[in-house]
């Protein structure tokens, strides 16, 4: 099917564009689960310790909200390689798809992090209001109500982080970490080879397209 | 039953209720009326708890709302339910799901929620509309299915914050019709606020007039209208009417019954004397015509037609204007 191509085109294909696929694709899904995770944690916790929230603290509030804002403005490849220490102590390795799962996950749960809060916080109040005054849990508000509400602008606000990931994806691949970045900037780049490089964005193009309307479909479905 | 006493809340330095003092008894229709930042809305929050008041007394058939501890106060909201102005519904659940949802989070059981269900859509007119999703109806059929399910756990007390100023009048006045077949058929005890003088008028037996956090008046709606106190012609504004120089203006109240409804031929023909009518309406309470005319006489004739209205027994004021001074200092406080 493929003898059209080369002996070397093969070899490119089998040995450096698959793998790199596939490290991208464990990047990507690694970092998006785990981030997804503690970012809806952060995001509640934010929300219920802010003013008016039902475990009202500003001090929790303002250290969570102040360590969120300070990874949001780290640039991703400084974030990798301010973080390399820390990686490693986690990790054991600070090269490969382990090691920039680590900052691509710190990264993207600051990010989601506060997604999740301001989606959580446009629930509207009178709604809240309302769940209260049939006397109702804290928890029941947040989680059966707020939660339910939020669900599609949440959803929305994974996908733009999970195409965000895949875009640090191949960052973190131009410092070590493999994955189509990483080819794209070696085999392509500093190869002179345009067509390599035009590949590897092609492929970036599509996933980043996949992601997005498989997002719209299920925002689709959830919002009717 | 209901008992305010001596109650008072601020937000920092800004008091927001003073001293309120208030009853309201089993079966009854109350209204708190009020312009808006004059404390209603806080002082009905403060029944169910959604709002803490800072001292004082809110007891609601003996139990003191401030002294509830949250799993206390739970379900003791359950008693007291409440519907909102931009009736809030859940946009995703269909119109089922949002009236059995605050039953289901009770955990009753799955056919009790059905059939109190359907009985429920059948009151406030909505079988239809069951397997919709809010944002396919009209606010007015919102503002159904949210009472709907205020209604679900068989409240004693039903709160209403503006829940109509967000209506047309049709649709006001079909909401209003509403709330009182539930008052007089569940004989549920409903609290109305609104700064709609109109719903006042159409609903409520009873009204308090707040004023900057404090209760200016309290009485039954048609004694209160009768007797034009001028904290509530202030509140009504709209029907100032400015002073006649060719004489003098006494406000005529009509009460419906034949007596004050022949007045104006009566004076005309018993006392002969003449009059120019300056302004006047007559408007529906409840179930009652009131009404009131604004008529100007010439000076000589006053006291003549003032004995007069009162051997008839026909209430009548001075009609004067409202000192203008203190309504733009009104103003620019607002």
């Amino acid at each position: 099917m493929l003898d059209f191509l080369s002996d070397y085109q093969l070899n490119f294909l089998d040995k450096i564009l698959l793998p790199a696929i596939k490290a991208t694709f464990e990047m990507l899904i690694y970092s998006t689960i785990l981030s997804v995770i503690f970012g809806f944690l952060v995001g509640v916790l934010l929300v219920i310790t802010n003013k008016g929230g039902i475990l009202e603290n500003r001090v929790v509030y303002a250290v969570l909200s102040f360590i969120v804002n300070v990874i949001r403005s780290f640039p991703v490849i400084i974030l990798i390689v301010f973080m390399l220490p820390l990686t490693k102590l986690i990790v054991g390795t600070s090269i490969g798809v382990p090691a920039a799962v680590v900052p691509l996950t710190v990264s993207a749960t600051a990010f989601i992090a506060k997604l999740i809060e301001s989606s959580l916080q446009e629930v509207d109040k009178e709604l809240v209001e309302a769940m209260h005054s049939f006397g109702l849990s804290d928890a029941q508000v947040i989680f059966k109500v707020m939660f339910s509400e939020a669900l599609p602008s949440m959803l929305s606000g994974v996908i733009i982080a999970t195409i965000s990931i895949l875009s640090a994806t191949a960052v973190a691949g131009a410092v070590g970490a493999g994955g189509l970045g990483s080819v794209a900037i070696t085999y392509g780049y500093q190869s002179f080879n345009d067509t390599v490089m035009y590949i590897t964005v092609g492929i970036l193009i599509i996933l980043v397209q996949l992601i997005q309307s498989i997002g719209d479909l299920v925002y689709r479905k959830m919002k009717s | 039953m209901i008992e305010i006493t001596a109650v008072q809340k601020s937000f920092g330095e800004l008091k927001v209720l003073e001293d309120i003092n208030l009853r309201i008894e089993d079966g009854d229709i109350y209204g708190l009326v009020g312009k808006s930042g004059a404390g209603k809305s806080t002082l009905l929050r403060c029944l169910n708890g959604l709002e803490t008041y800072d001292s004082g007394s809110i007891r609601v058939n003996g139990t003191e709302v401030k002294e509830l501890d949250k799993p206390g106060l739970r379900l003791f909201r359950k008693d007291i339910a409440m519907i909102f102005q931009h009736f809030p519904l859940m946009s995703r659940k269909t119109v089922y799901d949002n009236i059995a949802f605050p039953m289901r989070c009770w955990k009753y059981d799955k056919q009790q929620i059905d059939s109190r269900v359907r009985e429920l859509a059948e009151i406030v007119g909505i079988t239809d509309k069951l397997k919709m999703k809010p944002n396919v109806l009209s606010g007015g059929q919102k503002q159904r299915v949210a009472i709907a399910r205020a209604l679900s756990m068989k409240p004693q007390v039903l709160l209403s914050d503006e829940s109509t100023s967000a209506l047309d009048p049709g649709t006001t006045a079909s909401i209003l019709r509403l709330l009182r077949r539930i008052n007089e058929e569940l004989g549920i005890t409903i609290i109305v606020v609104t700064h709609q003088m109109s719903v006042i008028r159409e609903l409520c037996r009873n009204v308090s007039l707040l004023e900057k956090g404090r209760l200016v008046l309290s009485g039954p709606v048609n004694e209160l209208f009768l007797s034009q106190p001028d904290a509530l012609r202030r509140f009504m504004l709209e029907d100032d009417i400015p002073p006649d120089p060719r004489g003098e203006e006494l406000q005529i109240m009509l009460t419906g019954d034949d007596n004050s409804q022949t007045i104006l031929s009566r004076l005309a023909r018993e006392l002969q004397v003449s009059y120019s009518v300056a302004g006047g309406k007559i408007e529906r309470y409840r179930d009652q015509q009131l009404g009131s005319l604004v008529l100007t006489f010439a000076s000589e004739d006053i006291s003549r037609v003032c004995a007069y209205l009162d051997a008839q027994g026909i209430v009548w004021h001075r009609y004067l204007p409202l000192d203008s001074g203190k309504l733009q200092e009104e103003e620019a406080d607002a």
